[in-house]
């Protein structure tokens, strides 16, 4: 048959000679690629020692943003519920009242606002339709948990602290991904 | 009238024949389609409506068979009647195309940009057009206009910013009820919905402003902010009113029927009822009857599948069969109840049942009786 490449190589069905019958040559040939990787640098750290930098577009735990004067930015429009491809987002949306105006950006706001972690795949999606700037997907992962109750993530989970009363930590919770 | 000539009318090179006095935007109905210019004002079951919005301009490229002289601007097609031999071009013209996008782009100057809190989102009328017919960006640099707020009662929520000054509602409250309590006020710029003594809008059938109301200015106050449209089911539904026909459209969520409203055609119009009359509803189906024991559910509506309300809307879904409860002799048991741990969508809060819009205390109270 003709080959496509011109590159296959006849196989070589020689009897092996005495020498190539110890194996001793190629024993020695494969023990050096071990013996080499003793003085490289190590592919692996310990992990909750050392832990390793994310990457500008890591998409791990989701965070509900707030803007500069610590007002929640969700309006709880459903637009990351519709989204969502593992339909892990539900929201319950309730309206402003007179006095809360510092605590909510717009008229209405996500009274409650869940996602399930479980049903979660981290697609990023919701962030994508999100066309408040208020859900963004951190650097962080979902830590393990025994129960599948601890999978269930509220709003007191998910907001990130006020910038008024913890602008440390607001920052720390917004991480590099967050373009506003 | 049988004896009279029907009127042949070239509609983006699809030709219809329809009676003398119809207009352009009816005819173009009849064809369906992409060919039928869009309407924010004009509404057939409302006389007199039309004419204001400028969105279903059309081109008439030849006036009529005896005339044949096109007509030198764009022509409201809602307002245009058809002569014999007219030919009208729709999507087929440019100055068509661009007209659309700068009246899209009019109507769109003070409209806010609100449709993550607006109830209409994802059956609004102006969304769609916007969508199809607009330009992307806004080239208006200063501030949107503002109203005052007016309240107009329990059960119809004004947001004046977002009205497109189409006229339908005060034609309805004009048509439909016995006394219009409210109107346009002012001129201009300052032109507002308003029942100028600030009063509640009771009379029967005022309703019926919220379904005709092409954008979210008009809203029920009862569904405010109690779901998004596309999470809720719309169904068909009926009962026995002795004031209206009683052919209404449920959204429900669950068992609960969360807003009523009366059933539309393709055009977003309220439908013609089954037994022939208007199929306007009464206040009283609208706003009182909140329970799915007021209603026979005749069965779950229609939706356009290109409609966002048809997202996760099934017809003739089938169940897979549970077979491990038919193995084992007994149901498996779950690793997790999710209503022991949501707190959303939690069984014992009845959105329904409540007047106007939730509040925090709605969800808060109900949690720390749990």
């Amino acid at each position: 048959m003709q080959t496509l490449t011109n590159r296959s190589k006849p196989v070589n069905r020689k009897p092996m000679t005495w020498l190539e019958k110890l194996y001793v040559w190629n024993i020695a040939k494969g023990m050096a690629v071990t013996f080499i990787h003793i003085f490289k640098r190590k592919a692996t750290i310990s992990y909750p020692e050392q832990k390793r930098s994310f990457s500008k577009v890591f998409r791990g735990l989701h965070i509900l943003n707030r803007d500069e004067e610590g007002r929640e930015r969700c309006t709880a429009c459903g637009l990351c519920a519709v989204a969502c491809p593992a339909e892990a987002i539900t929201m319950e949306a309730a309206e402003r009242q007179k006095g809360e105006e510092h605590l909510y950006r717009e008229e209405k706001y996500a009274a409650k606002y869940e996602i399930n972690m479980l049903r979660c795949i981290f697609c990023g999606l919701c962030e994508e339709a999100c066309p408040k700037d208020a859900i963004y997907l951190s650097q962080t992962f979902a830590p393990a948990n025994y129960g599948r109750a601890g999978f269930i993530y509220g709003k007191e989970n998910l907001l990130i602290p006020n910038p008024k009363e913890d602008p440390e930590g607001f920052n720390k919770a917004r991480g590099e991904r967050v373009m506003s | 009238m049988s004896e009279q000539q029907l009127f042949k009318v070239t509609i983006d090179n699809i030709t219809v024949e329809v009676a003398p006095g119809t207009t352009v935007l009816e005819a173009a109905r009849m064809i369906g389609g992409d060919v039928t210019p869009p309407a924010m004002c004009f509404y057939s079951k409302l006389k007199g409506s039309g004419g204001k919005c400028r969105t279903c301009l059309v081109e008439v490229s030849k006036g009529s068979e005896k005339d044949p002289r096109p007509m030198p601007k764009l022509m409201a097609s809602c307002r245009t009647a058809v002569m014999d031999g007219m030919e009208v071009k729709n999507i087929t013209s440019d100055r068509v195309k661009d007209a659309r996008a700068g009246v899209v782009e009019f109507l769109l100057i003070n409209h806010p940009l609100d449709c993550p809190i607006c109830d209409q989102a994802g059956e609004c009328h102006l969304q769609d057009l916007g969508y199809e017919h607009g330009k992307e960006g806004t080239r208006y640099e200063f501030n949107r206009r503002t109203f005052e707020k007016h309240d107009l009662g329990p059960y119809i929520q004004l947001h004046m910013t977002r009205c497109i000054l189409c006229y339908r509602c005060v034609y309805v409250a004009d048509q439909l009820t016995e006394n219009r309590g409210h109107g346009i006020l002012d001129r201009g710029d300052h032109a507002q919905i308003a029942t100028y003594i600030e009063k509640a809008l009771t009379s029967d059938f005022i309703g019926n402003v919220i379904d005709v109301c092409p954008v979210g200015a008009l809203t029920d106050k009862t569904f405010r902010f109690k779901n998004r449209v596309w999470f809720t089911k719309p169904v068909d539904a009926h009962r026995d009113c002795d004031k209206c026909c009683g052919e209404v459209q449920l959204w429900m969520r669950g068992e609960e029927v969360l807003r009523v409203t009366a059933r539309k055609d393709q055009w977003g119009e309220v439908k013609e009822s089954s037994k022939g009359g208007t199929g306007w509803i009464c206040n009283e189906c609208r706003f009182e009857k909140k329970k799915t024991a007021d209603w026979v559910v005749e069965g779950p509506s229609m939706v356009n599948r290109h409609s966002v309300i048809s997202q996760g809307h099934y017809l003739g879904m089938q169940q897979p069969h549970e077979t491990i409860a038919k193995v084992m002799g007994r149901a498996p048991r779950l690793l997790m109840d999710i209503h022991e741990v949501s707190e959303v969508n939690d069984p014992s809060v009845d959105l329904s049942a409540i007047e106007g819009p939730a509040t925090g205390a709605t969800f808060k109270k109900e949690k720390s009786k749990s």
